[in-house]
């Protein structure tokens, strides 16, 4: 009797030489990679109509070099600045940016309001594992209050971003937040914003069980994940609880998707003004 | 303002506009800067005629973005520069050693101003010209241009991006304050005219790991995106097909080695120098706005019959090294003129290696021109 071997439905999208992950076991980052992988498969895309563009940390592995497409591995924090450029020079194709908190908020946060407040074109996965994982555990913009870390041994002195709000207050056209206990909901959300015509970001909160679990006390994977199906709570529950009782919970959903003035489009515009304004003289 | 991409004729303009003009004669299509004096009008000039040309300008949020965005746009497929002067330089460092790793073809214009720190904004120092070789951080080859007119604003902002297309390589133009914002005669060939070079490209629909699109000392063809290449970039230590090594030192050896050959060994194709030093014992060395000084003293000196030449540095990096050490052969002396403490001097010597002597005159104050009469007066002091 012969073994039969199944092909993951996924690995058509994996680039062939990409042979092993640069993830720890248990990292949330597998389970975004085959959700963005999910969701342009059911769009009926190829990888050929996107260029990945990720920044430095953990999470920047998960289209580089794994996605078999054209990717950019920039450096740290400037991953949506460069996606800018790329964007501008080929507004046909789709650009998604997939990078961490600390390089998307901490070094990389002025890029990521400034194209938020240009409205350009590209989604934007944010994977949030509330610490700096790849060099061992450091406190990030987005650890909670108190928490101890290896450069926070006596507890976090510093309150952490709403990264959701930040980029709702800056002005993106779409906004959505899952945890990694929600591949189905990210897999919807990721088709939304592959397909938004606006600065899309998804935020994804995510277990990080080697640096932040072991470190913090919040145990392994699975009790990460438990303690994300425990205290998510959904953007329509959460309209009906009072401040008090969100306290520590994890607010989910989908919070804006509305239609402005995108970039690449506005900056059309100006090209058609520009060349009118020119064939006058 | 025109939509014509080249402006053939005669004009009278300004530095900072002619290598505007000279970039999008270039084929410059994008853009991406932030406003500092005395480089913004550069900005201010492709803001205007980038979008009648189809192009695209953008100002961006800083220097570090406006670089990311030029690289960008460079593998997007189109010819791509950012304008600044020192601090915008200093801020973008990190990501032009990002394009230096990633082999990406883009010009960065650097308008000199008074530094070190936030210095004169509006007085020119020639501060800026180790920079460009070793600024980012680690070993890389690097190349830069430096002009001396507004008619060499212009024709080394084209060469700039022929060098950066040819080599896949960011490519300087260190102009400086004084030639930014000083008019002059500017002539525009027709476009036929003028040599353009483009990039050589993946053939279409092939994959970057069936054939090397990097780390070819001969330049390997580039693997743009949007062709389905399924590039793999990235500045991190990598192979020919792009693929990421950081486990072996001599997976480094061979990344550090073939991004410097690249350049050096095509040097002669590279670097520009020009010299009038025939019968001459003394030779003064200089580039960019000081040429014009040292130029001038020559004519002045020979006139008082003192057997002066000239050798112009027209790129800073290569370093002419070849060449100062062809002609310490046959001079006595030379005499180094720099807007600047000496950055340059330590090369010249070392090339001159013993076989002419070597001097250095800075103006009698920093950011001002040298004055003819104390050109002159050193030169007296070199024969005594």
């Amino acid at each position: 009797m012969s073994m039969v071997v199944y092909d993951h439905p996924l690995a058509k999208y994996i680039r062939p030489s990409a042979k092993s992950t640069a993830n720890c076991p248990g990292c949330g980052n597998g389970i975004l990679a085959q959700a963005i992988l999910q969701a342009i498969d059911e769009l009926g895309l190829s990888m050929d109509d996107f260029v990945f563009v990720s920044g430095i940390g953990c999470s920047a592995w998960i289209p580089s070099p794994s996605f078999f497409a054209d990717v950019l591995h920039t450096t740290h924090g400037r991953p949506i600045a460069f996606a800018t450029g790329i964007k501008a020079a080929m507004p046909e194709k789709h650009v998604m940016v997939v990078s961490g908190d600390g390089d998307l908020t901490a070094i990389g946060g002025n890029h990521l309001i400034h194209a938020a407040r240009r409205n350009i074109a590209m989604s934007v996965f944010c994977v949030n594992n509330g610490i700096y994982g790849m060099t061992g555990g450091q406190v990030a913009p987005t650890t909670p209050l108190g928490l101890n870390t290896v450069t926070t041994p006596f507890g976090n002195a510093e309150n952490p971003f709403d990264i959701c709000k930040l980029v709702e207050g800056a002005g993106a056209s779409f906004v959505a937040r899952w945890t990694t206990y929600h591949p189905r909901q990210i897999v919807k959300t990721a088709k939304k914003a592959i397909q938004k015509k606006g600065f899309a970001f998804v935020e994804v909160i995510s277990q990080c069980p080697v640096e932040f679990g072991r470190k913090t006390g919040m145990g392994n994977s699975v009790q990460m994940m438990e303690h994300y199906k425990q205290n998510a709570v959904s953007l329509a529950k959460a309209k009906t609880m009072d401040p008090e009782a969100l306290t520590g919970k994890i607010v989910v959903g989908e919070f804006v998707d509305i239609t402005k003035p995108e970039l690449i489009e506005t900056m059309a515009a100006v090209r058609t003004r520009a060349m009118a304004a020119a064939g006058r003289k | 303002m025109s939509n014509r991409a080249v402006l053939t004729g005669r004009h009278f303009m300004m530095g900072n506009f002619a290598c505007a003009e000279g970039a999008l004669a270039a084929g410059c299509r994008f853009c991406a800067g932030y406003p500092i004096t005395p480089a913004t009008e550069v900005a201010e000039r492709l803001a205007e005629r980038l979008p009648a040309v189809g192009g695209t300008f953008l100002q961006m949020e800083d220097e570090i973005a406006s670089i990311a965005a030029v690289i960008g746009a460079s593998w997007g497929g189109k010819k791509s520069m950012t304008a600044t002067s020192g601090p915008g330089i200093s801020l973008m460092l990190e990501n032009i050693g990002f394009g230096i790793g990633t082999e990406t073809p883009c010009v960065i214009v650097n308008v000199m101003r008074g530094g070190p720190t936030t210095g004169i904004p509006s007085v020119e120092l020639q501060g800026d010209v180790i920079q460009p070789r070793r600024g980012s951080h680690g070993d890389y080859q690097t190349i830069a241009l430096v002009p001396s007119s507004v008619q060499e604003c212009f024709d080394y902002t084209v060469e700039a991006f022929n060098l950066s297309e040819r080599f896949r390589t960011p490519v300087f133009v260190l102009s400086d304050a004084f030639l930014g914002h000083m008019r002059e005669e500017l002539i525009v060939p027709e476009p036929d005219a003028i040599s353009v070079v483009d990039r050589k490209t993946f053939p279409p629909g092939v994959d970057v790991e069936s054939l090397p699109g990097f780390l070819d000392e001969d330049v390997a063809p580039m693997p743009v995106f949007g062709e389905g290449h399924k590039a793999h970039v990235t500045s991190s230590c990598h192979d020919a097909y792009g693929r990421r090594n950081v486990i072996d030192a001599s997976a480094l050896h061979f990344f550090i080695k073939k991004l410097n050959d690249k350049i050096e060994k095509h040097r002669d194709e590279i670097v520009k120098v020009e010299t009038d030093a025939d019968g001459a014992d003394i030779v003064l060395v200089a580039y960019g706005s000081v040429f014009r000084c040292a130029q001038a003293a020559v004519e002045a000196g020979r006139a008082e019959g003192l057997r002066l030449g000239w050798l112009k540095l027209g790129t800073i990096w290569p370093f002419a090294d070849k060449e100062i050490a062809a002609l310490a052969e046959r001079v006595k002396h030379f005499l180094v003129l720099e807007n600047n403490l000496g950055q340059i001097v330590p090369y010249v010597q070392a090339a001159a290696a013993g076989k002419a002597t070597v001097r250095f005159l800075p103006p009698r104050v920093l950011g001002e021109l040298h004055e003819i009469e104390d050109v002159l007066k050193a030169v007296r002091e070199v024969r005594v």
